[in-house]
């Protein structure tokens, strides 16, 4: 903890509302604070006194679970209260704006508002109307910059390393959140990025990222470190855009025999909830190549590591 | 009232006029404009240093009433039209009720005799309820005092039903302004579709949903003679099918307005909803594509699209906000700035975007200083720099992307037939 408090200054925002707006330090800076607390996750006492006095508040605008959950639990293992507030329809639905909304929860004299909304660019609006610290859980198709960092984390842990590796970013690129942070995350810290999709999958302009794009899952795995498999919401937008889950699975599921064909040891990872059979075959999701369990346990560290940060910057701008 | 404007640098592309000269204002008319007139008259102005133009004229404005009063109404539109220079505003039909019907054109005329500061002209409805289903009736609307027909924000998606109301246009001599959006395309799409709708998570819309409109506009405006007037250009594409459609003889204008010059797509990505509008903020390449085709006449006019809209309506989510910025205060500021400074048009070409083309586009008697014609005049100026504040706008809405902007060119004095409406940038009782 003593070389976190030496290197504080690297880190100096309230808040965090995407990849797109931190710098190649500050994000290895977010990486490396989650190491240490990592550490404190392992203990018999999981908790440290960081946060003893500050209040978290999950304000979630859409159903999650296990984004919620990794984010109240960070947010106690840092020993800070948490509240949870569920809105399962829209502000607007509502009557009560999100700003409004937003108000009334800092008039409760809260730190930080972790929100999850439907709407591209909620954080960012409402990061401007409060001066609580706003971490971003996941706004519409924009970004999900903590689900990144926990990529990164789980990647680095694993390799030891993210410059110069082959991530390849395979699924519903236009319509996920997890993709543009990932897209962020990895080029700034190096990593050469791949997106595959068929093409209606693949939003306009997406060369820009300095990502490579394909709508080959061949190309995707021919010499990739690692992949990360999006999951296809046939429920929600994707659905219009491709004709069956079968044909889906056939072209772009990743399955053992796909991942035997490369060579390669292939680190496999998912946002979840995966579907089984669509993305990915469950011989890969359970496989000695997937690190989706790990995922799920690095997250803790990574959004203690993200609370206790935005959380530090605030009290140093008073 | 008999009024001298002396020493100001006239300017009326309609006869050719750049130079100083005096003007007599009489009877609400112009009488003359001369080298060092000394007839007698109740007051001298003395505009040296400034311009005098015929007064600005809008095609394209919401003025909101009937039935949105709480965004803007006849009154406040008008008098924030003064403040920029305009004489002239014409109102869309996108009222509640819509303005289909002669009955709605001569309620919003009554509102505007009582109310009005500036001339307002009428644009009513292509179709009832502006639901795209059924023509309204244009000679009606015409002998009740409308100027040209539109739409506005509902592109009439039938083509067929677009050639029966353009054949309609044809004979009743009344000008088609379309919105060429085609709304299956541009569905749900909230800012340009490219790399800045991808990155910010939005739904795009592509220029294809206003450029293919365009081409069907053209073709039918070709096909049945309609005068056909292209409302608020936005891509590089619409720009070359109306060059070549213009060269090729086809009764064909059109307008941009100063956001899409001024500003590009790159102004969203702070979600700011002021920066969200239809058709969205272009590129750069499309907004040096508007400057050019500004130079060469391609694109006729500079209308505003002044779209009044609450801060509550505009304080959400971007998905959620009206699209919509007002503009009529800022059009001739920006149009100096971005337009005259970097010599893409002289003062000259610039009158003639702003009254002397909107104004024939429409058949109005407006947008020039002969002799007899309505004493319609601003004063600008041109130097005067200013830093544009909220408290600062007329209009009842402050959704204005260029707050906090510094602007540089100011109306000081306005006439609206005559009477002095506006007098070193202050409001004033008109007195004829």
């Amino acid at each position: 903890m003593t070389k976190i408090a030496l290197n504080k200054s690297v880190w100096k925002k309230k808040d965090l509302l995407g990849l797109e707006y931190l710098s190649k330090e500050e994000i290895e800076f977010i990486l490396y604070t989650a190491g240490s607390f990592k550490e404190v996750t392992t203990r018999q006492i999981k908790k440290v006194p960081a946060l003893r006095g500050k209040t978290v508040v999950n304000l979630f605008y859409e159903p999650s679970t296990r984004t919620r959950t990794s984010f109240e639990l960070a947010a106690k293992r840092l020993s800070a209260d948490v509240i949870n507030i569920a809105t399962e329809s829209s502000s607007v639905k509502k009557g009560e704006t999100l700003i409004d909304t937003g108000k009334n929860i800092e008039a409760l004299k809260i730190d930080t508002i972790v929100v999850r909304h439907n709407c591209s660019g909620a954080a960012n609006i409402l990061a401007r109307s409060v001066s609580s610290s706003v971490v971003n859980a996941g706004d519409g198709w924009h970004e999900h910059p903590t689900q990144a960092l926990l990529d990164m984390f789980t990647l680095k842990e694993k390799l030891g390393k993210i410059e110069g590796l082959k991530v390849s970013i395979i699924g519903d690129i236009a319509h996920s959140r997890v993709a543009r942070s990932n897209m962020w995350g990895f080029t700034k810290l190096g990593a050469k990025v791949t997106v595959c999709a068929p093409a209606m999958l693949i939003p306009e302009g997406i060369e820009k990222f300095g990502v490579k794009a394909t709508n080959d899952l061949a190309e995707a795995l021919d010499g990739a470190d690692a992949i990360n498999v999006l999951r296809m919401q046939f429920e929600r937008d994707s659905a219009v855009a491709f004709p069956s889950k079968l044909e889906y699975f056939k072209r772009y599921g990743i399955t053992s025999e796909k991942l035997a064909g490369c060579g390669k040891n292939i680190v496999v990872m998912h946002p979840g909830p995966i579907n089984r059979g669509i993305e990915m075959s469950s011989e890969v999701a359970d496989g000695k190549n997937s690190v989706i369990l790990d995922q799920v346990t690095n997250g803790i560290a990574v959004r203690m590591a993200v609370l206790y940060l935005v959380s530090t910057a605030k009290d140093g701008q008073r | 009232m008999r009024y001298i404007i002396k020493h100001g640098r006239v300017i009326d592309p309609a006869n050719k006029i750049d130079g100083e000269l005096d003007i007599l204002v009489a009877g609400g008319s112009i009488e003359k404009a001369e080298k060092s007139l000394t007839e007698k008259c109740d007051k001298v102005i003395d505009a040296k240093g400034r311009i005098v133009a015929p007064g600005l004229v809008d095609l394209h404005a919401h003025l909101r009433e009937p039935g949105r009063e709480d965004k803007e109404t006849v009154a406040s539109g008008t008098r924030a039209a003064v403040r920029g220079g305009f004489t002239t505003v014409t109102c869309m039909p996108n009222t509640e009720p819509a303005i289909d019907s002669p009955e709605v054109v001569r309620r919003v005329r009554d509102i505007v005799a009582k109310d009005a500061l500036c001339n307002v002209a009428i644009a009513g409805a292509i179709t009832l309820s502006r639901a795209g289903k059924r023509i309204a009736d244009f000679a009606k609307m015409k002998e009740a005092g409308a100027v040209a027909v539109s739409d506005d924000g509902s592109s009439v998606a039938d083509s067929a039903l677009m050639e029966d109301a353009l054949k309609a246009a044809a004979l009743d001599a009344v000008t088609v302004m379309c919105h060429c959006e085609d709304a299956k395309l541009s569905a749900q799409g909230v800012v340009n579709m490219g790399f800045i709708s991808t990155k910010m998570g939005l739904k795009g819309i592509s220029s294809a949903s206003e450029y293919e409109i365009v081409a069907r506009d053209i073709e039918l405006a070709a096909k049945t003679g309609a005068a056909v007037h292209i409302c608020h250009v936005s891509c590089k594409e619409s720009v070359e099918l109306i060059r070549r459609a213009k060269s090729a003889g086809v009764r064909v204008t059109a307008e941009t307005a100063p956001h899409y010059f001024a500003l590009t797509e790159d102004c969203c990505v702070t979600y700011d909803t002021n920066m969200k509008m239809n058709p969205p903020l272009r590129s750069k390449e499309d907004a040096d594509a508007l400057r050019k085709a500004i130079a060469d006449g391609t694109i006729d006019a500079i209308a505003t699209d002044h779209a009044p809209h609450t801060d509550s309506e505009k304080d959400v989510e971007f998905d959620y906000a009206p699209f919509g910025v007002i503009g009529l205060e800022t059009a001739l500021s920006l149009s100096i700035m971005e337009l005259v400074d970097s010599k893409i048009v002289s003062w000259s070409g610039l009158i003639s975007k702003l009254s002397y083309n909107p104004a024939k586009i429409l058949g109005l008697k407006a947008g020039t200083l002969s002799k007899g014609a309505p004493a319609d005049i601003v004063i600008i100026d041109p130097n005067k720099e200013y830093i544009y504040k909220k408290e600062l706008i007329e209009s009842k809405s402050k959704n204005s992307p260029f707050i906090g902007w510094s602007l540089k060119g100011k109306v000081t004095d306005v006439f609206v037939g005559g009477k002095r409406v506006m007098e070193d940038e202050e409001y004033r009782q008109p007195c004829l």
